[in-house]
C-alpha cells in the first residue's frame, strides 16, 4: 500500500517544516478585540504527528489556518520549509497550499455536484497535471482510502465516514509534505473515526508531518506530542 | 490552471445549474433577436425603396407639378394642379431646346372603375406615350405597347399591370379582351411584367414620383394620353408628372438644369423658388427615402440597445448570485490552490460562455423572425451576415463586460472568509 506514498528522506527528520514566532490573529469586532492568536511560538519537525487538543474557542481552528495559509497572521513571524510566509501574495499563497498542504475540514467540504473522483483530482488540477495522470492519481489515492468503487459516487450518495475518507485521499492526492486535519473526525462515529485515523496512522509512517486538531483526548493520544490551547496561546 | 480545464470547470458550473444559466441568456437573446430583426427592418425598408426606384427607369428625371417652399410644403394638390401642361412636355422633347434628353413620357392619370363582365376594379388609369415603355424601362409578359399612331388616334387600347390582370381576369390571357371603363370599351393589348416592387407605400413620403398619385406599378391600366382625356372628359391638358430620360447619367444633371430653366421661362418665373414645378431625380427620392428611414432605424435600434442593456445587467445579478451562492465553493477552490486569477478566469469564461451562446440562441431566432416577417407585415426584413456577426460579438462582449465586476469579486475573498460563509 505505501508503495503510492513515495516516502520522503528519512534523513531529513528533524528538520523543521512549521516555526511560529510570537504570531498573533487578532480580530476586531466593533469596540471590542478579540486575541484568538495570543502569540503562539511552535515549531513542528518534518515527519511529526502532532495533535492540538483545547477547548472550544481557544483559537485552535484559528492556528490551523494561519498554518494552512487561509489566513494571515496578523503579527508575529511564520516559516514554512524556512520560508516566510508573510511577504506572500495570493497567488504565490494558493501554489504553496496546492504543493504542501492537504487539508481536511470537520465539515468535509467535497463539491456536491462533482463525483467523488473528480473532487480528490481537483488539487492537481489547480497544479496543472494532464488529465490523464490525474485520472490515475485520483483513482490510485480513491483506493488508498479504500472507496475506489465508489469513485462514480456523488458525496450526497456517501455515508459521513464515507466522504470523510474522500476528502483524505484528496489531501494525500498531491503527496503534500504536511497534512492539516481540524476536527477531522468530529462529525463521524467511533468506526469512522478509527478508519480515518487509520488513514492517518499510515500517513505518518510514510513519513508525513500531520497536524491534527481535536476535541477528544482518544483521539488526541494517536499524536507523538500534544499541544494545549488555551486562550489563544499554546501551554 | 490551463485553458481547458477553466473552460470545463465553467461549463460544468453552467450544466449544473441549468435554470439559472437559461433564465441568465433569456435576456440576451431577447435583446439580440430584437436588434437583429430592428436593424433587418430598416435594411429591408431601405432595399425595398432602392429597388422600387431603381425600377423607375434609368437616368430618370420626374418632373411634377405643385412647388414646395420651405415653410408650407408642397403648394397645390397633385392631380388638381394645372401647372404642368401638355404643351410643356412637348418643349420639354424639343432636343433643339433640352438637347441632353432622350425621352419624354407624359402623364395624365385618373383613378377608374375597370369592368370585366361581372368583375369590378378600381385602379388607376394612366395616359401617356408611346415613349412611357421605355423611359420607366418596363416589359410585357404578353402582348405589346401601344404605338404612336395609337396615341395620335386615340385607340381603345389599354396595357394593364399584372396585378389589375389577377384582378379582372383570373389568370386567363387578357389580350384581345376587352375591359370597360365609364362606358368606353378599350381592347386589352398587352401587359405589364411585374415590376418586382412591393407597392408604392414607402414612397408616399417623397414629394413627388410616381406613386404619389396613388397607384402602383402593378396594378394599373395604361392608356394612350388621348384616350385618358376623352374618359376622364377634361378639355384640360394638365399633367401629374412628366417622366424624362436623360441621354445618360453624365448628362443627367445638365438636363435637369435645362429643363428647370426651360420650365421657368415658359410659365414665366423669374426666381426659381417660386417655381410652380418641382424635379426630382432617382437620388434625390433615394435620399429622401432614407432619411425617413434612417430615422426610424435609429429610434428601433436604440429600443433594442436598452433591452441588450438590460440583458447585460441580468447577467451580471445572475453572476453575482452565482457568486454568492458558491461563495464556499470558491473557498475550497482557493485552499486547494486556486490563484485568484484562476478564480477570475473560471468566472468571466461562464459570462463569457452565457453570453456568446445567448447571443448565437438570439441571432438564430431573429434569422427566423426576420424570415417569418414578410409574409406578416408586407414588408422585407433584411438581415447582413455583418449584423448578424456584431450582434453575437456584442452579446460576447456584455457577457465579458458584466461578468468583470462578478469574477473580480469573487476572486479578491480570501479562502477562509469564503469558506466559512454560510
Ligand atoms: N472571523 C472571526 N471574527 C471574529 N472573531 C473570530 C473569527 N473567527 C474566530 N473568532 C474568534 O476567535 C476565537 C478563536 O476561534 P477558533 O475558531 O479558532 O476556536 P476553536 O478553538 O477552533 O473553537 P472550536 O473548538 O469550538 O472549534 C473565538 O473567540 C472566536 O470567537
Ligand atoms: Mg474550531
Amino acid at each position: 500500500m505505501t508503495t503510492t506514498l513515495a516516502a520522503p528522506d528519512r534523513s531529513a527528520l528533524g528538520r523543521p517544516t512549521i516555526e511560529l514566532h510570537d504570531v498573533r490573529k487578532t480580530y476586531v469586532m466593533g469596540t471590542q478585540e478579540v486575541h484568538a492568536l495570543a502569540g503562539v511560538d511552535a515549531r513542528i519537525d518534518e515527519g511529526e504527528y502532532v495533535a492540538v487538543i483545547g477547548p472550544s474557542g481557544s483559537g485552535k481552528s484559528t492556528l490551523m489556518n494561519v498554518l494552512g495559509c487561509l489566513d494571515i497572521p496578523t503579527g508575529g513571524q511564520y516559516l514554512l520549509d524556512g520560508e516566510d510566509v508573510s511577504h506572500m501574495n495570493e497567488a504565490q499563497l494558493a501554489d504553496v497550499r496546492n504543493r504542501k498542504i492537504g487539508f481536511v475540514f470537520q465539515q468535509f467540504h467535497l463539491l456536491a455536484t462533482m463525483s467523488a473522483q473528480r473532487n480528490v483530482e481537483l488539487p492537481l488540477v489547480y497544479a496543472g497535471v494532464p488529465a490523464h495522470e490525474r485520472h490515475e492519481r485520483s483513482l490510485r489515492a480513491l483506493e488508498r482510502v479504500g472507496l475506489v468503487e465508489r469513485a462514480d459516487h456523488r458525496p450526497n450518495e456517501l455515508s459521513g465516514g464515507q466522504q470523510q475518507r474522500v476528502a483524505v485521499a484528496r489531501a494525500l492526492v498531491t503527496e503534500p509534505a504536511m497534512i492539516l486535519a481540524d476536527e477531522p473526525t468530529g462529525n463521524l462515529d467511533s468506526s469512522s473515526t478509527e478508519d480515518v485515523l487509520g488513514l492517518f496512522r499510515e500517513l505518518h509512517a510514510a513519513g508525513r508531518t500531520i497536524v491534527l486538531i481535536t476535541h477528544e483526548h482518544e483521539v488526541a493520544e494517536e499524536a507523538d506530542r500534544i499541544l494545549v490551547m488555551k486562550d489563544g496561546e499554546l501551554t | 490552471m490551463g485553458f481547458t480545464e477553466t473552460l470545463w470547470t465553467a461549463l460544468d458550473a453552467i450544466r449544473n445549474h441549468r435554470m439559472r444559466s437559461i433564465l441568465t441568456m433569456l435576456g440576451i437573446v431577447i435583446g439580440i433577436s430584437s436588434v437583429v430583426v430592428t436593424v433587418g427592418l430598416g435594411q429591408g425598408a431601405q432595399d425595398d425603396v432602392r429597388k422600387e426606384i431603381a425600377s423607375l427607369g434609368s437616368n430618370l428625371l420626374i418632373v411634377s407639378p405643385g412647388s414646395s417652399t420651405s415653410s408650407t410644403g408642397t403648394r397645390g394638390g397633385f392631380g388638381s394642379s394645372t401647372t404642368l401642361t401638355l404643351s410643356d412636355a412637348d418643349s420639354i422633347a424639343d432636343s433643339s431646346v433640352v438637347p441632353d434628353v432622350k425621352r419624354v413620357a407624359p402623364v395624365a392619370s385618373t383613378s377608374v372603375s375597370l369592368v370585366n363582365g361581372s368583375t369590378n376594379w378600381t385602379s388607376q388609369l394612366v395616359g401617356t406615350t408611346s415613349a412611357w415603355q421605355q423611359v420607366r424601362n418596363r416589359t410585357l409578359s404578353a402582348g405589346r405597347f401601344f404605338t404612336a399612331a395609337e396615341v395620335a388616334s386615340g385607340a381603345n387600347v389599354t396595357v394593364l399591370g399584372s396585378d389589375t390582370v389577377s384582378e379582372l381576369f383570373s389568370g386567363q390571357s387578357p389580350v384581345g379582351q376587352t375591359v370597360t371603363v365609364d362606358g368606353q370599351q378599350l381592347t386589352v393589348i398587352g401587359v405589364l411584367k411585374s415590376s418586382g416592387t412591393s407597392s408604392t407605400s414607402s414612397l408616399t413620403g417623397s414629394s413627388s414620383s410616381s406613386s404619389s398619385t396613388g397607384s402602383s406599378d402593378d396594378d394599373q391600366a395604361v392608356v394612350p394620353i388621348t384616350t385618358e382625356q376623352r374618359i376622364s372628359g377634361t378639355t384640360s391638358t394638365a399633367l401629374s408628372t412628366v417622366y424624362v430620360e436623360a441621354k445618360s447619367s453624365a448628362t443627367l444633371s445638365a438636363a435637369y438644369q435645362e429643363i428647370d430653366s426651360l420650365l421657368l421661362n415658359l410659365h414665366s418665373i423669374t426666381s426659381s423658388s417660386d417655381a410652380d414645378f418641382q424635379i426630382a431625380t432617382q437620388d434625390s427620392l433615394l435620399s429622401a427615402a432614407n432619411s425617413t428611414n434612417k430615422t426610424l432605424t435609429v429610434l428601433l435600434a436604440g429600443v433594442a440597445a436598452i433591452s441588450l442593456l438590460v440583458g447585460g445587467i441580468g447577467v451580471m445579478n445572475i453572476m453575482l448570485v452565482s457568486v454568492t451562492e458558491r461563495i464556499k465553493e470558491i473557498g475550497l477552490r482557493k485552499a486547494l490552490g486556486a490563484t485568484p486569477s484562476a478564480i477570475r478566469r473560471q468566472f468571466l469564461l461562464e459570462a463569457s460562455i452565457l453570453g456568446l451562446l445567448g447571443g448565437m440562441i438570439g441571432a438564430a431566432l431573429g434569422v427566423g423572425i426576420a424570415m417569418a416577417l414578410p409574409s406578416l407585415i408586407s414588408q422585407s426584413v433584411t438581415v447582413s451576415p455583418v449584423a448578424l456577426g456584431a450582434a453575437v460579438g456584442v452579446a460576447l462582449g456584455l457577457g465579458v463586460g458584466f461578468g468583470v465586476y462578478p469574477a473580480s469579486r469573487a476572486a479578491a475573498l480570501t479562502p477562509i472568509q469564503a469558506l466559512r460563509s454560510e
